[in-house]
């Protein structure tokens, strides 16, 4: 489904990734580990298009298809979606409305309809109880004053409505106290199917307990320095991540 | 001729049209030694700074229209909030259009201010509020001096208007260039409400300079609620200077829409003459390509225990330019005085500038006055943010800039205004607003 081959990019002319391969395909959960600074959020936004992220070499390729000259909103179209790690605060748009639109938009490029009121109402109502969220905060503006929790429910929440082909979870951990990772990794789990696929990034081995993935890769320094099973990462929740950065600097 | 000299030569012929012997006569005359002693202002001015009439002082505009063209309503229905019942004052290249009008004198004055100024039963009204709040400035003295139309709203005490009243200015291009120039007065009696909706509108591509004085008084109590709809052609220019004197407890709100016409300057004055009251001064400014808004506003806070609001936000594209001076008056007298003034701009282009300054003068000790003013870009990462959820750039960027002017229509009481102005704002920003608000 999603193909990464050789692939390096930079902001502001500063190299961040340094070729990265990844094969994901249907089905599949993936979970990308790492240290600090070793390009993670780099690559989720890189693969869901944002543009400050420079390209230099190597490509993205989905279903076949490759990203480089699409938009982010195209690649939302195509079924990618990134659950930010820090979701932005939208005052005077509420959570209600920012999908409405985001999910007739994405009909419209389909060359679809809109979703008629009644079945948009049904599937928020449907999705919102999925996350154990309230009516009350759906009219809310978006991000506006929510908790670390909320934000991160409310990301899920969105996936849940977009029903993304895949979906990149960039530290959706973090920030979350243990009965909201339960919530937000319950959703994610719901979600799964055999047709779609996840990439957790994250830091620490605690949301893979929840989300249970089917290979673990350590990124570092831009590269994936090593790739594994769910084993891996309980390596890394016990020895850390010094004998990974020792190994590939020998 | 420069326009100066013309007018100032038309007011000999203008004041034997009317009647000399009205008490009017002798505010006219001093009203127009006013303006031949100080023109129209420039940009030496430090009011005038950033905002200049020069190239539109240059059409040779008319003074006296000829007589107009008869409008049909369903060619300009559009430019009136039409799905409401209200009252309508309609003009027509400065004359009143008693056909497409809803007047009344069913316990309340809605009616023209040619009839006040010489009727003998407006006598009282007129000898105690006319041209008692407007400046003797230049351009509001030129207005005063060529009083002759506008809207007469009287509402006696303990009335409340259920029907808003709608103030259209309509001009057709009869003329090569037009200048006009309305009065209006409105009374508002203790205990009373009204709600009040002003638009100017050119139909054509010939000039219109509109320089226009509305003197308001809200009595004891009294609630007025006022939408200024700018939305003119690119031809079209207008200068709206407006006096709203305020009795105790008394709320006077302006809403101010300024989404089009060549130049805009408003001049808004609030003056609390009572304790306990409450001015709310509102506004959404969008516009683009070699179009100029400019506000200036003043509150003047004279009693005890009083409140001002004001907050506009401004979304500048292309080559236009804002203005936003905002004076706060606080006298000595005026101690617990709430006062809250923000004024947000977006600059959609690099080729956008705006000028804003807060101005605050106080003399009392215990008071609260705070303002703020910011000026930016969209954020870039809500741009990202939105567009990773399918919504296309140029859409994204219509919802956030609406995003951030939406909160000013909260105070908006009237359903059908609100959406209006919704679709306006839609509408000048590219968007098409897929939800119901």
């Amino acid at each position: 489904m999603l193909k990464i081959n050789n692939l390096h990019a930079s902001v502001e002319d500063k190299p961040i990734l340094r070729g990265i391969n990844l094969d994901v395909k249907p089905g599949e959960v993936h979970a990308i580990m790492g240290p600090n600074g070793s390009g993670k959020s780099t690559l989720a936004s890189v693969i869901a298009g944002k543009e400050e992220y420079e390209v230099e070499d190597g490509e993205i390729i989905l279903d076949g298809e490759d990203l480089e000259e699409l938009s982010a909103e195209e690649r939302a179209h195509k079924g990618i979606f990134l659950s930010f790690q820090y979701p932005v605060e939208i005052p005077g748009v509420s959570v209600t409305n920012f999908m409405k639109t985001a999910i007739n938009e994405t009909r419209k490029a389909k060359g679809l309809e809109d979703m008629p009121a009644n079945q948009m109402l049904k599937l928020i109502r449907e999705k919102a109880e999925l996350l154990e969220i309230d009516r009350k905060f759906l009219s809310r503006s978006l991000n506006e004053g929510f908790s670390g929790g909320e934000k991160k429910r409310n990301e899920i929440f969105q996936m849940a409505m977009l029903g993304p082909k895949l979906a990149i979870l960039d530290e959706t951990d973090s920030g979350l106290d243990i009965d909201a990772l339960r919530i937000v990794a319950n959703g994610v789990n719901k979600l799964k199917s055999k047709d779609n696929a996840v990439v957790v990034i994250t830091h620490y081995q605690r949301l893979l307990d929840h989300i249970v993935p089917d290979f673990v890769h350590v990124l570092y320094n831009g590269r994936i320095v090593k790739s594994g099973t769910a084993e891996l990462a309980h390596e890394l929740e016990a020895k850390g991540y010094d004998w990974i950065k020792e190994e590939v600097n020998a | 001729m420069e326009l100066k000299e013309k007018l100032v030569s038309s007011f000999m012929a203008f004041e034997n049209t009317v009647d000399v012997d009205s008490s009017v006569h002798d505010i006219r005359i001093d009203a127009m030694k006013a303006f031949e002693a100080q023109g129209f202002p420039h940009k030496k001015l430090e009011a005038w700074k950033y905002t200049s009439l020069k190239s539109i002082l240059k059409n040779d505009f008319s003074v006296f229209p000829k007589e107009n063209e008869a409008l049909e309503y369903k060619d300009i229905k559009k430019y009136f909030i039409h799905d409401i019942d209200a009252y309508k004052i309609i003009f027509v290249d400065g004359k009143y259009s008693s056909h497409l009008s809803a007047t009344t004198h069913d316990g309340i004055d809605v009616c023209l201010m040619s009839s006040a100024l010489t009727k003998p039963k407006y006598k009282v009204i007129i000898d105690n509020y006319f041209n008692k709040i407007a400046t003797k400035d230049g351009l509001s003295s030129l207005n005063t001096a060529f009083s002759a139309e506008g809207a007469y709203i009287h509402i006696p005490k303990n009335k409340v208007v259920e029907k808003p009243i709608q103030i259209i200015h309509f001009s057709t291009g009869n003329e090569a260039a037009l200048m006009l120039q309305p009065r209006n007065l409105i009374v508002v009696d203790e205990n009373s409400h009204v709600q009040i909706i002003e638009r100017h509108q050119s139909l054509t591509e010939n000039p219109v300079l509109t320089n226009s004085v509305t003197e308001i008084f809200a009595n004891k109590r009294a609630i007025v609620d006022y939408y200024k709809i700018q939305n003119d052609k690119q031809s079209a220019s207008l200068i709206d200077n407006t006096f709203i004197n305020q009795k105790q407890e008394s709320l006077a709100k302006v809403h101010t829409f300024s989404f089009g016409g060549k130049l805009t300057r408003n001049n808004l004055n609030f003056y609390q003459n009572g304790e306990r009251i409450d001015s709310t001064m509102k506004g959404i400014t969008i516009i683009g390509d070699k179009q100029h808004v400019d506000h200036n506003t003043l509150v003047h806070h004279i009693e005890p225990n009083c409140e001002s609001h004001q907050d506009y936000k401004g979304i500048f594209d292309a080559n236009s330019t804002g203005v936003f001076n905002g004076k706060v008056v606080v006298e000595k007298e005026a101690q617990k005085t709430n006062a809250f003034q923000a004024n947000n701009n977006i600059l959609v282009s690099d080729k956008a500038t705006i000028n804003t300054k807060p101005q605050l003068e106080i003399f009392a000790d215990d008071v609260r006055c705070t303002h703020g003013c910011t000026i930016g870009q969209l954020d870039e990462s809500a741009m990202f943010y939105l567009r990773s959820r399918g919504i296309p750039e140029k859409e994204a960027r219509g919802l956030l800039m609406f995003a951030f002017s939406n909160n000013v229509l909260d105070s908006v009481k009237i359903p059908e205004i609100k959406s209006r102005i919704t679709k306006l704002i839609a509408q000048k920003l590219g968007v098409n607003i897929g939800f119901d608000l």
